[in-house]
């Protein structure tokens, strides 16, 4: 009787070829698509329309004013708060807001200090926002100390 | 003399390792994806502020505003001016209102570029109220550094 020689095992392989094809294509598909998620946030602004507040304004509570100036390129050329020229300085503008405001009991909510950003059109937003940060906050380590939580906009200077 | 059989053996290398790598990365991709960037515009390049942290909520009936650069106000994937926003913001406020709310409940998020003048986001800010709309928030990038 013959016997066969047994050393031989076969070696069984799948045929890859497909799954390949598959995996790449799903590759290429979430490579193409792949976008790096930037964190974004939101600076709350409450803003009715004058006039339509049915609340009664204190007219001795005025909001603190913030004058932004800019040339004729959008570079924020002067700053100031209630009439206190402040230069370029954001600190400069966050101290001046911690000396008007205190920060010993910062008041949350609608009893809060309020101020209003007055700019000049051609002013590039980012200045606006970097002024809007210096106003309402500051970091101490990873806390967020908050000064003025009520910013609204004057009327657009044209 | 003896001659050998030839037998032509396929070359096949292994290929276990490239498809684990293969693998993972999908699951790298995969886990990353992000299909609710439909907010972003890539015409905005949003300011950024280390004060900011993304919601824990998000915001409830939101009205998505891109303020591009040159001061053109995308809504809903239409262009508007600030002369022509007044009738896309009442579409939207037609939405808001057949959902049963009114709408001071709406928040408008602006999205406006860093370099666009200040002076059009105003414009966009006046247009809203002017459809009674009075929560707005002013959407920018997280500065982490």
């Amino acid at each position: 009787m013959k016997i066969r020689n047994r050393g031989e095992a076969e070696k069984s392989s799948l045929n890859m070829t497909s799954m390949i094809d598959v995996v790449f294509l799903l590759l290429i598909f979430f490579v193409m698509t792949f976008k790096i998620v930037e964190l974004e946030g939101d600076f709350s602004v409450r803003m009715p329309l004058a006039g339509s507040d049915s609340m009664t304004m204190d007219p001795t509570d005025l909001p603190l004013k913030l004058r932004l100036q800019a040339d004729e390129n959008g570079k924020l050329t002067s700053m100031a708060l209630n009439e206190i020229s402040l230069g370029t300085d954001f600190d400069q503008l966050r101290a001046n807001v911690v000396d008007l405001i205190g920060t010993t009991a910062p008041v949350e909510g609608e009893d809060g200090p309020e101020i209003e950003i007055d700019t000049d059109y051609n002013l590039r937003y980012e200045y606006v926002i970097r002024s809007i940060t210096a106003v309402s906050g500051y970091k101490q380590g990873n806390e967020v100390v908050k000064l003025i939580e009520k910013i609204k906009f004057a009327k657009p200077r044209r | 003399m003896k001659v050998k059989s030839k037998k032509v053996d396929l070359a096949e290398g292994d290929l276990t390792p490239m498809i684990d790598m293969v693998f993972q990365l999908i699951a790298f991709f995969m886990v990353l994806i992000n299909f609710a960037q439909t907010e972003s515009n890539d015409r905005v390049k949003l300011p950024s502020s280390q004060l900011v942290k993304p919601p824990e909520v998000p915001l409830e009936f939101p009205i998505i505003l891109h303020v591009a650069q040159d001061g053109e106000i995308i809504l809903g994937g239409d262009d508007y001016t600030a002369e022509t926003l007044r009738v896309g913001l009442q579409k939207e406020i037609a939405v808001i209102k057949a959902e049963g709310k009114t709408v001071e409940d709406a928040n408008v998020v602006i999205r406006a570029h860093k370099d666009t003048a200040a002076g059009d986001v105003q414009e966009v800010i006046r247009v809203a109220q002017e459809q009674k709309l009075e929560n707005f928030a002013l959407r920018v990038k997280e500065d982490n550094s």
